[in-house]
């Protein structure tokens, strides 16, 4: 018996017990839909991530402070550091430095009063962050020098606080009761996947360490964002950073009390949180899978139970063993190649919905159904098909033509 | 006739067996259904195998359809010796040498005439004109004009017409009918009776009726009568 005949024979089987074999299908289809739902799931979130965090910006290296056992008597981070890494004499690889703070600070205005995240910044965070004004100017090196009480909003903040966002540039608001003036309003980056970061307050960097956030000593700061000369320089820059924190730190050898980040580190911790992520989801769904393929030999073995004197005829007709195992195989791996090509189109379908869930949820988030995932799953399941058929397959073909042919 | 039939019995046997016998074991009992039979059939003949429920009838009709081994004993079947095959070996001497007629038919119901008489032929593997070689098989059965037909919607004696197409098609020597008859009346079952003999006239097919009804067994030219696993009337 060729190919072609096997699986028009096969085929003429299934279809006479319509209902039967799309149930078995079923399993199938949920199995595959699953696994292409959330590995083209896992990819958005891996690709919207990582997406996030070059938004931040490029060849950026991020330094904070770090409390260990392992170091005594740290030292934090502070204003001179930042002073003395920004001095090209020292640090010829960094362009810039933007040292901020982090606190939360009650915003108020007329009757309308909320907490948000406050960061003191420099005048050249905008630059280092990729930050863009919708209105207004960004504060500048004279009002940080001058310890102004001056204030950057955040779309959504301006919009919470105000219940508009034209025309708040100018205005005056209260940041723990202190008056402030609305300088400048920023331009929406979206919801990340860092949480929103619409939702923020910016004053100068003084300007916070005087009156909003106390921190001692006073000219401590809580990270700061260095931008490279250019992507290349990342390296060269991470070394000099540490040279120079090394020796104003004086730490121990081995024990230093800040923390490097550059963005490529980041970069790589996000891919794989997120990767592993992914392996997760897809394990799970990938169980559903193998109930399917159960579910395709639980109902191989009632067909092959069912069909004993279809077996019994064939075997006295000259069918081999090899062809009724044939036969049989050819059955359940056809099921679960329906069922996937099926589950596919399935997968592919919840991961639009979920897609456009998310952009309704503010999320915006684009799942992607890779070739990779869709040739894995085809084989997968085809496999499936073929690994469970084997069994009732097997049985099949040695029963013994003369019991076979009596059974009723 | 009888000059004839001794020139057969003399140069053409087509079943040689050799005190066969068939035992199963069930548990601890061992039940012996063939205890020693011995005989042979020439080549053309109409041979039928009565005896009581039993008596062993169908065990020996397994036997020389190469479905079932003997326990002892040598079977030749046209020429090849079949007791020592395996199970793939007896399925091709089933497919080449024998074709089975059965009481209740056992076609594909799911398939057409036309696909059920195939059926064999693609155990042999024959592909080109293979359509043609089973409408043929149809025609001489009287189905040439029902081949697309499914089994549900021919008669019972029309099923049994594609089932005697389907035991032909591979030109076997021997026609193993088993009750062929039974599940049909008696003048539907008298007309399969006369095709199954016009059949074995013109293209000389052995055929080999497995009956317990003497009106059957009165039409072939011999009879082996058998009771507790012995023939009775050894010849």
């Amino acid at each position: 018996m060729n190919f072609g005949q096997s699986i028009l024979e096969a085929l003429e089987s299934l279809n006479a017990n319509k209902l039967r074999s799309g149930l078995t299908m079923l399993g199938i289809v949920i199995g595959v839909g699953a696994v292409i739902a959330m590995l083209s799931i896992g990819a958005g979130a891996q690709s919207s991530i990582t997406g996030s965090i070059q938004d931040i910006g490029s060849n950026l290296i991020f330094v904070s402070s770090q409390r260990s056992d392992a170091v005594r008597n740290p030292k934090p981070l502070t204003i001179e550091d930042a002073e003395a890494i920004s001095d090209p004499l020292q640090a010829p690889s960094v362009e810039q430095v933007a040292p901020t703070i982090q606190g939360k600070v009650e915003l108020s205005f007329g009757g309308e009063s909320f907490t948000t995240s406050l960061s003191g910044v420099t005048a050249n965070y905008s630059q280092v962050n990729n930050e863009t004004l919708y209105a207004g100017d960004f504060i500048t090196i004279e009002q940080n020098y001058e310890r102004a009480s001056v204030v950057i909003l955040g779309p959504t903040t301006a919009e919470s606080l105000f219940g508009y966002i034209d025309g708040v540039v100018g205005q005056t608001i209260r940041l723990d009761g202190q008056p402030f003036r609305v300088i400048g309003i920023l331009n929406s980056k979206g919801g990340g996947s860092f949480g929103n970061q619409d939702d923020r307050a910016l004053v100068p960097l003084s300007t916070a360490q005087m009156r909003l956030i106390h921190r001692s000593p006073s000219n401590r700061v809580d990270s700061l964002t260095i931008q490279a000369v250019s992507s290349e320089s990342v390296k060269t820059a991470t070394d000099e950073i540490t040279q120079i924190l090394q020796s104003r730190h004086r730490t121990a050898i081995g024990a230093d009390d800040f923390s490097i980040f550059t963005q490529q580190a980041i970069l790589d911790i996000a891919t794989t949180i997120t990767g592993v992520f992914t392996v997760f989801l897809g394990g799970i769904a990938a169980i559903s899978l193998l109930v399917g393929g159960i579910g395709i030999m639980n109902i191989m073995l009632v067909s092959v139970t069912e069909r004993t004197r279809e077996i019994g005829l064939r075997k006295a007709l000259g069918g081999r063993k090899r062809d009724i195992t044939i036969q049989f195989l050819t059955e359940s791996s056809l099921l679960s190649l329906f069922g996937g090509l099926i589950g596919i189109f399935l997968g592919w379908l919840i991961s639009i919905i979920v897609g456009k869930i998310a952009a309704a949820n503010g999320t915006p988030f684009t799942p992607l159904v890779g070739l990779d995932s869709i040739l894995l799953a085809t084989l997968f399941s085809t496999a499936v098909g073929l690994f469970f058929g084997i069994y009732p397959a097997t049985r099949a073909a040695n029963l013994e033509p003369v019991e076979a042919l009596r059974s009723e | 006739m009888a000059v004839e039939w001794e020139e057969c019995s003399v140069d053409n046997p087509v079943i040689v067996a050799n005190n066969l016998a068939k035992i199963y074991k069930m548990g601890n009992l061992e039940v012996h259904a063939l205890v020693d039979v011995s005989l042979r059939i020439d080549r053309g003949e109409v041979v039928s195998i009565m005896g009581p429920s039993g008596s062993g009838k169908s065990t020996l009709m397994n036997i020389l359809g190469c479905l079932d081994l003997p326990s002892k004993g040598d079977y030749m079947l046209d020429g090849e010796m079949v007791s020592t095959l395996n199970d793939d070996q007896l399925a091709s001497i089933r497919n080449r040498k024998v074709g089975f007629v059965f009481q209740s038919f056992n076609l594909l119901n799911r398939s057409t005439a036309l696909l059920n008489v195939e059926l064999p032929l693609r155990y042999a593997g024959i592909s080109i004109g293979r359509k043609a070689i089973a409408q043929e098989a149809l025609e001489a059965v009287g189905l040439g004009s029902r081949i697309n037909h499914k089994p549900s919607e021919l008669s019972g004696g029309q099923q049994q017409r594609v089932a005697i197409a389907r035991a032909l098609v591979n030109k076997p020597a021997i026609l193993m009918a088993d009750e062929p008859t039974g599940n049909l009346d008696s003048k539907v079952g008298q007309e399969i009776m006369d095709l199954l003999l016009k059949l074995n006239n013109e293209s000389g097919t052995t055929l080999i009726i497995v009956t317990h009804d003497p009106e059957i067994s009165a039409q072939t030219q011999r009879v082996i009568k058998l009771r507790d696993g012995l023939v009775e009337n050894n010849p």
